[in-house]
């Protein structure tokens, strides 16, 4: 264990894989100094197994309805009580984190790299392919996120796919900005022109030096974004523009409590709970990534 | 013959035109100096030269041919340069070993390694420092990995814009000592842009003084070591370095 | 008469993953109303030493001392509160770059009367009249036009000159310039010098300064004595005027590997660091 700590962190890495994983090693290494970041990570960890081992997890089938057993209150057969069909809630909220996880995994698959490469591209060039790319991103940021959502939606039709799709559309914008913003501060620096007097084209300046320096802020947004990603896939799910019946997607499960919060609360309140954990999760795990990965103050230590 | 040589050239930012009517030789293996205090113009002229800064009017000629305003392949194999901020000049996140390796990828030049290693040693790199990051690095090497970037193809004209002023006097050292000798190994021709006189009476052969986008004065390096410089502003600037220095 | 200031075993640590960090190790020195210089490389522990004056090391950094006390006020045992009223009125400290040290939203006139106004109550009037003369004795020629620019409108000697009119208008007793003329040309360089000279010497008052700068051949024409420093320890201790009979083999090569304007050397000799390395 010592020595492949050593090798981590030695300072004469022989070969470019271990400066890379020594890289990490110091970053991972920070991040677990904070106490909050360590938190986050705790959670979205729990989260992924939780999705991964839902069979195993769950102790009833999360779709299968006793109307005998309606609107039971929290007991040792039935940890989080059952809603209005019988179902155990437990077993449902443990099953939505399936499509919790697969909605923000999605949307940061599709929307953060479309919004990278628009927003280096625009940064880059500058001049009329930027006023062309930023216009066209000033029209999304200016229409509510949700309010653009549900326009989608309405027009794919409802369903989780559709939503995945509609809120990734919604959400590239604000990382082409972030995006933009890095390459400008980085397009003008010294190691750039470097690069440019070596003769690389500007796809090889783009791709292999500008973009790598704007993923550290990308990572970083795309987490703390999360929780808003989770709310407006919840919130589709609630106005049942979301998540079909009778998949168990905590959005649409609050709605479906929303008739019984005054007598049996914890219909609402269980999956309500786990958008609350989960969202901080991704809070904490994204200020800390914050504070590690920053370009700028980050890795000097 | 001649390796660099400046026509009228008249350099513009936007609407502010920053030289007037440059004219410069510079022959091969000559090590030039241009010296002048901020916001004459000076780096504006290596920036030109390299490429980087292509609003300019009047002639720019590399061992005889024409330059275009933009980068190009070919150009980049004649003439690489140095800049001055050892910190900002470095890609953060690039190891010694991929910013080295970076040029021959773009040229297709192939024996990576051995090429890496063989100009690391030239700058007097050990090889533990290979696949170290830039924040691993002091400043003295960082510069050091700076030129060996700049020599990796093979280049016969080195712009250098301050390539010392940011270190510390006993690095500034090493790095001149370097400087001069890879000058002699390889043959290569300086133009260096720099505000101090006693880095130009160690490393240069001639000398320019700019003043406002202009040249007010070409002088050998024999005659600034000697205190005889004409025009009145470069020996106003070779005084205040003189009274400096006792 | 009492010294200005007595620092006895002054250090500076800082925590790192691979144990403490001692940036100054164990510097002691007495400073009356005069000038003096600290020399150093970067790393040398030379702005920390001014920074600790100040008491201006931010945590996690700890600063200890013998003894540190500034005109008979024992600085180590002042809380945060006590140490903000001698900061800026008492001792004021210049830094390098004026870019970074005056706020971009106000206009120089305002934050050099802000600067006394902090320390002191004064009718409006009194205030202009004292921002302008302090603009004026910094070489400002139209300090009524100067006072309503703001920074960037100001050239970078230009914005040197209102830090300094920034740090001296409380009249402070000690000033320490960090680099105060290392982003300037040397044209301006001198002159700015030259303002601060003329306001350490003036009046029957005068007032100590600590010059901390990189620059060996600029400290020693400038300063009165000069403390040269080395990974956090005083090396050598001189008077100005004596630098080039330095003994410690580090200032001496560091004054050898100082180009001349009359260089014939073919090689600048280099610091061989082992010469003296005991640790």
């Amino acid at each position: 264990m010592t020595t492949l700590r050593d090798w981590l962190i030695d300072d004469s890495p022989a070969s470019p894989m271990q400066a890379r994983l020594g890289r990490f090693y110091r970053i991972f290494g920070a991040l677990m100094h904070n106490p909050l970041a360590v938190v986050g990570a705790i959670i979205i960890l729990v989260l992924v197994l939780t999705a991964l081992f839902a069979p195993w997890i769950a102790t009833h089938d999360p779709l299968r309805q006793a109307l005998g057993e309606r609107l039971l209150p929290p007991s040792a057969a039935h940890w989080m009580g059952t809603d209005e069909l019988g179902r155990d809630i437990w077993s449902r909220v443990v099953y939505g984190a399936r499509i919790t996880l697969a909605i923000v995994t999605l949307v940061a698959v599709l929307a953060a790299p479309a919004g990278l490469v628009i927003g280096v591209a625009a940064g880059y060039f500058g001049g009329w392919v930027d006023r062309i790319l930023m216009g066209i991103t000033d029209i999304f940021l200016s229409l509510p996120k949700l309010i653009l959502a549900l326009a989608f939606v309405a027009a794919l039709g409802p369903g989780i796919e559709n939503a995945i799709i509609a809120i990734a559309i919604t959400s590239w914008p604000g990382y082409a900005r972030v995006a933009r913003a890095e390459t400008l501060t980085f397009k003008n620096s010294e190691f750039i022109s470097a690069v440019r007097l070596l003769g690389a084209s500007s796809l090889r300046v783009n791709l292999g030096h500008v973009l790598p320096l704007c993923t550290s802020s990308m990572i970083v947004r795309v987490t703390l974004d999360m929780a808003g990603i989770i709310l407006t896939a919840a919130g589709l799910g609630f106005i049942g523009l979301g998540a079909q019946p009778p998949l168990p997607e905590w959005g649409a499960m609050i709605s479906r409590g929303r008739s019984f919060i005054l007598d049996q609360w914890w219909v609402a309140t269980m999956p309500g709970f786990a958008i609350i954990l989960v969202s901080l999760g991704f809070c904490f795990l994204g200020d800390g990534l914050r504070d590690v990965l920053d370009p700028k103050s980050g890795e000097q230590r | 013959m001649t390796a660099l040589s400046l026509k009228n050239l008249d350099i513009s930012y936007g609407d502010v035109q920053i030289t007037h009517d440059v004219n410069l030789e510079i022959a091969d293996g000559e090590s030039f100096a241009l010296v002048g205090e901020s916001g004459s113009g000076k780096s504006t002229v290596l920036k030109a030269i390299a490429g980087l800064a292509p609003e300019w009017t009047g002639e720019i000629n590399v061992f005889g041919k024409p330059r275009s305003h933009g980068i190009e392949r070919a150009f980049s194999r004649q003439c690489q340069m140095v800049f001055q901020d050892p910190y900002g000049s470095l890609h953060p996140r690039k190891t010694v070993d991929a910013t080295l390796g970076e040029a021959l990828t773009i040229h297709g030049i192939g024996d990576r390694s051995a090429r890496i290693e063989e100009v690391m040693a030239s700058v007097g790199l050990d090889r533990k420092f290979r696949f170290r990051f830039p924040h691993q690095l002091s400043g003295g090497q960082r510069q050091r990995v700076a030129i060996a970037r700049a020599l990796m193809l093979k280049p016969k004209v080195l712009l250098l814009d301050e390539p010392t002023s940011a270190l510390d006097v006993s690095v500034q050292a090493e790095i001149l000592n370097l400087l001069k000798r890879l000058r002699q190994e390889q043959n290569l021709t300086f133009l260096m842009v720099t505000h101090n006189l006693p880095v130009v009476s160690f490393l240069c052969d001639r000398l320019a003084v700019m003043r406002q986008g202009r040249i007010v004065e070409v002088a050998d390096v024999a005659d600034l070591k000697r205190g005889d410089l004409k025009d009145p502003y470069s020996r106003e600037l070779m005084h205040i370095s003189a009274a400096h220095a006792n | 008469m009492n010294p200005l200031l007595e620092i006895e075993n002054l250090r500076v640590t800082f925590p790192t993953p691979r144990g403490d960090l001692e940036v100054v190790r164990g510097l002691s020195f007495t400073l009356g109303r005069e000038r003096l210089g600290i020399v150093g490389e970067s790393g040398s522990g030379k702005s920390m030493t001014g920074r600790s004056i100040l008491k201006l090391v931010r945590a996690p950094g700890r600063v200890t001392a013998d003894r540190l006390t500034f005109d008979g006020i024992d600085l180590l045992t002042r809380s945060e509160r006590q140490m903000r009223a001698i900061r800026g009125a008492r001792i004021s400290m210049v830094m390098q770059d004026p870019k970074f040290s005056l706020n971009p939203v106000m206009t120089i006139g305002e934050q050099i009367a802000e600067a006394l106004l902090t320390h002191q109550r004064l009718p409006r009037r009194e205030v202009n009249n004292r921002v302008f003369t302090m603009l004026e004795s910094v070489r400002i020629a139209d300090p009524e036009r100067v006072a309503k620019l703001y920074p960037h409108e100001v050239s970078g000697g230009m914005g040197q000159r209102v830090m300094i009119a920034m740090m001296l208008i409380p009249e402070p007793d000690l000033l320490i310039a960090d680099e105060p003329t290392s982003a300037l040309d040397v044209s301006v360089q001198a002159q700015v010098l030259d303002i601060i000279d003329e306001l350490v010497k003036r009046k029957g008052k005068g007032m100590g300064l600590i010059f901390i700068s990189h620059d060996l051949n600029l400290v020693s024409s400038y300063c009165d004595r000069i403390l040269v420093m080395n990974t956090g320890e005083v090396v050598e201790e001189c008077k100005a005027g004596e630098l080039m009979n330095a003994t410690h083999p580090y200032t001496r090569g560091l004054i050898a590997s100082i180009p001349r304007l009359d260089e014939t050397r073919n090689e600048l000799p280099v610091l061989d660091r082992s010469a003296w390395a005991t640790k």
